[in-house]
């Protein structure tokens, strides 16, 4: 605005000087009316050149649009990296390539409460009283997102709604403290027999005590192996998290990877106990290939572990509809008790805490699955017959073909 | 907005005002269950009467939401997906005004469980509310974006509700066996994950009127899980 007024007043001053030069030239009408010609001129050039050194400026924020040179709204919404709306009255006029990622392609043409459902957004859009304002958000997009909402009103019942994210802040600060709380409770355990074994081996040093120091040492790499075991899987875990809202994009062949780590597993000490099948010609997945493989490291060592060692462990790699591709592994043995099938996600949550001990299971396991397959924007879902068996499923989203893909970061 | 317009733009606009009206609706009940279950755990009376409180609200908006559809249904007689639209709007507010109702009643009982100490049950609820607070989420996103998949999903999800509650229900009552003098507390703690379980159900149910609008088929209604009650005596 006030840029315009100095325009403004550039201007008249160029007048003035274009008439004054006239009237001092002679009092001929030809160079008069040329004065006052040079003097317009000058005056619109001035105005131009203030017109379009303003126009960049538009992006950061975007006034009212200028009547005229039509400036590409489209083009100005989609360079801005935060989920920006044009609402007109309730309705969402446009949205740029941010905004349809979150909140999905239906919303142009909706009213923005459809757009945005949150009752403190609902009130800060509809309430007429108080336009202006910024509110947090949670849950927009995923659960536990945290946005920041602002509204700038156009004027003429247009607003210009945008959403910053404040997830990454929230997220690393939560993480660290988990990481800190989950890390101290359980490394405390195998942390206390190594002490306790460090204290009895001072005593036992006499030369028949040598069964005795080698029976301990083992122990004692055992706990300790637990122990680097449990921060590894504690890094990967908070590594996951960190990533959690940050979409995988590289194509991957799941059944081929899905073939190499049953493969690496039968080279270990299991041999032949998995079946692989994939279906032919499947598309790729889009995905992180070192998490997946962590996934399929994870759900095929549970059930090699947790399975019946005589009855083979079913690995299968198929479509399902037309946008998921599905990863089932199977075993057969006696199965896990429905009160615990809702909470085997859960971090540190044991079925028979010994037994997962003795098997070297971290609780983490199933903890790092979930995180990965949510970072995938997939879904898990475990199902167990108490005698039978159990069966993970993992969903995930076909690759979208390279041609059109919008939404790739 | 359906992918064509009409020749009336009135209906347009009707319509999405409609839409819109749910959709704040469903936002506010996604809201109160948060909002009751972290009341709980904090045990933070306020909050909870909040909750309470701001259900007035919800059941406002039903009544809007009802007159408009009949307003919408009197004056333009509204077609095939217009009119699975107009219903199933209407039959979703009624659901959502009991998913409120449902968190008003979780609501309403903190201040009955102030004296709780922390107990295993109380760790699982909050877990339980997840779930079921990502049912409602999804049903309500499958509603704005007219998704049928999305609605099979959340169908899907139910299971894993209807899983928390039968575990929910072992672990309350052992622990009401264990601990006579908590018994008060362990059957709100009860009402409570009822109350979640029932949240799941509409959700489904919403979900299915979803699956209706657009596709104009039934979904089928996948098979129940065993009642907790059943399971006992077998």
């Amino acid at each position: 605005m006030e840029r315009i007024g100095i325009a403004g007043v550039i201007g008249v001053l160029a007048l003035a000087c274009g008439l004054a030069l006239a009237l001092a030239a002679a009092a001929e009408p030809v160079t008069l009316t040329a004065g006052v010609l040079l003097g317009v001129g000058i005056a619109l050039l001035m105005w131009v050149a203030q017109h379009w050194s303003r126009e960049p400026e538009a992006e950061a924020e975007p006034a009212p649009p200028p009547a005229r040179p039509a400036p590409k709204l489209e083009d100005l919404l989609g360079a801005v990296d935060d989920p920006l709306l044009l609402v007109e009255g309730r309705q969402v006029m446009r949205a740029n390539a941010a905004a349809i990622r979150v909140l999905g392609e239906h919303v142009v043409g909706e009213d923005v409460r459809v757009a945005i459902r949150h009752p403190v957004a609902a009130e800060l859009l509809a309430g007429e009283s108080h336009l202006e304002g910024s509110v947090e958000l949670i849950g927009l997009g995923a659960a536990d997102r945290h946005w920041l909402l602002s509204i700038q009103p156009l004027g003429q019942g247009a607003k210009l709604v945008r959403l910053s994210d404040r997830t990454a802040t929230r997220a690393s600060e939560r993480i660290r403290v988990d990481f800190v709380a989950n890390a101290s409770h359980e490394l405390r355990t195998p942390l206390a027999s190594l002490i306790g074994f460090i204290e009895t081996l001072e005593d036992a040093n006499g030369p028949d005590e040598a069964p005795v120091r080698e029976r301990f040492l083992k122990i004692m790499a055992g706990e300790a192996r637990r122990m680097q075991r449990l921060v590894d899987d504690l890094i990967s875990l908070s590594r996951i998290e960190a990533d959690k809202h940050r979409t995988p994009a590289d194509p991957i062949a799941l059944g081929a990877l899905a073939r190499e780590t049953a493969d690496t597993l039968r080279g270990e000490r299991w041999r032949t106990r998995i079946e692989l099948a994939v279906e032919d010609g499947l598309p790729p997945v889009t995905g992180d290939r070192a998490q997946l493989s962590q996934l399929l490291h994870n759900l095929v060592g549970n059930a090699l572990k947790y399975g019946d060692p005589e009855k083979p462990v079913r690995v299968k790699v198929m479509r399902s509809g037309t946008t998921m591709i599905k990863l089932a592994v199977a075993d057969e043995g006696e199965g896990i008790a429905a009160q615990h099938l809702p909470r085997l996600t859960e971090r540190f949550y044991r079925v028979d805490a010994g037994r997962s001990r003795q098997a070297g299971g971290t609780g983490l396991g199933l903890a790092i699955v979930k995180h990965i397959v949510e970072r995938h924007r997939g879904r898990l879902d475990i199902t167990s017959t108490q005698g039978v068996g159990t069966t993970v499923t993992v969903l995930l989203p076909i690759a979208a073909e390279t041609g059109h893909s919008v939404a790739a970061e | 907005m359906a992918s064509t317009g009409h020749t009336v733009k009135a209906f347009d606009s009707d319509l999405g005002q409609i839409r819109g009206l749910v959709s704040e609706m469903g936002g506010r009940a996604e809201a109160a269950i948060s909002a009751s279950i972290q009341a709980l755990q904090r045990i933070d009376l306020e909050a909870a009467a909040q909750v309470v409180q701001e259900d007035r609200r919800i059941d406002e908006l039903e009544a809007e939401i009802e007159r408009a559809v009949l307003r919408l249904i009197a004056l333009r007689a509204p077609l095939a997906d217009d009119l699975r639209d107009a219903v199933a709007a209407l039959k979703i507010s009624g659901v959502i005004e009991r998913i409120g109702d449902y968190a008003k009643n979780i609501a309403k009982r903190v201040p009955l469980l102030s004296e709780m100490r922390s107990s295993e049950p109380m760790a699982i609820l909050p877990a339980m509310a997840r779930s079921v607070s990502d049912m409602v989420r999804g049903a309500l996103d499958a509603y704005a974006a007219r998704d049928a998949a999305g609605a099979v999903a959340v169908q899907e999800a139910d299971r894993h509700v209807d899983d928390f509650y039968n575990s929910l229900f072992r672990t309350l009552l052992t622990y009401m066996m264990e601990n006579p003098t908590s018994i008060t507390e362990s059957a709100h703690l009860l009402f409570i994950a009822k109350n979640l379980e029932r949240i799941g159900d509409h959700a489904t149910n919403i979900a299915e009127m979803v699956f209706f609008a657009a596709t104009g088929e039934q979904l089928i209604e996948r098979p129940r899980g065993g009642d907790p009650l059943a399971v006992e005596a077998e």
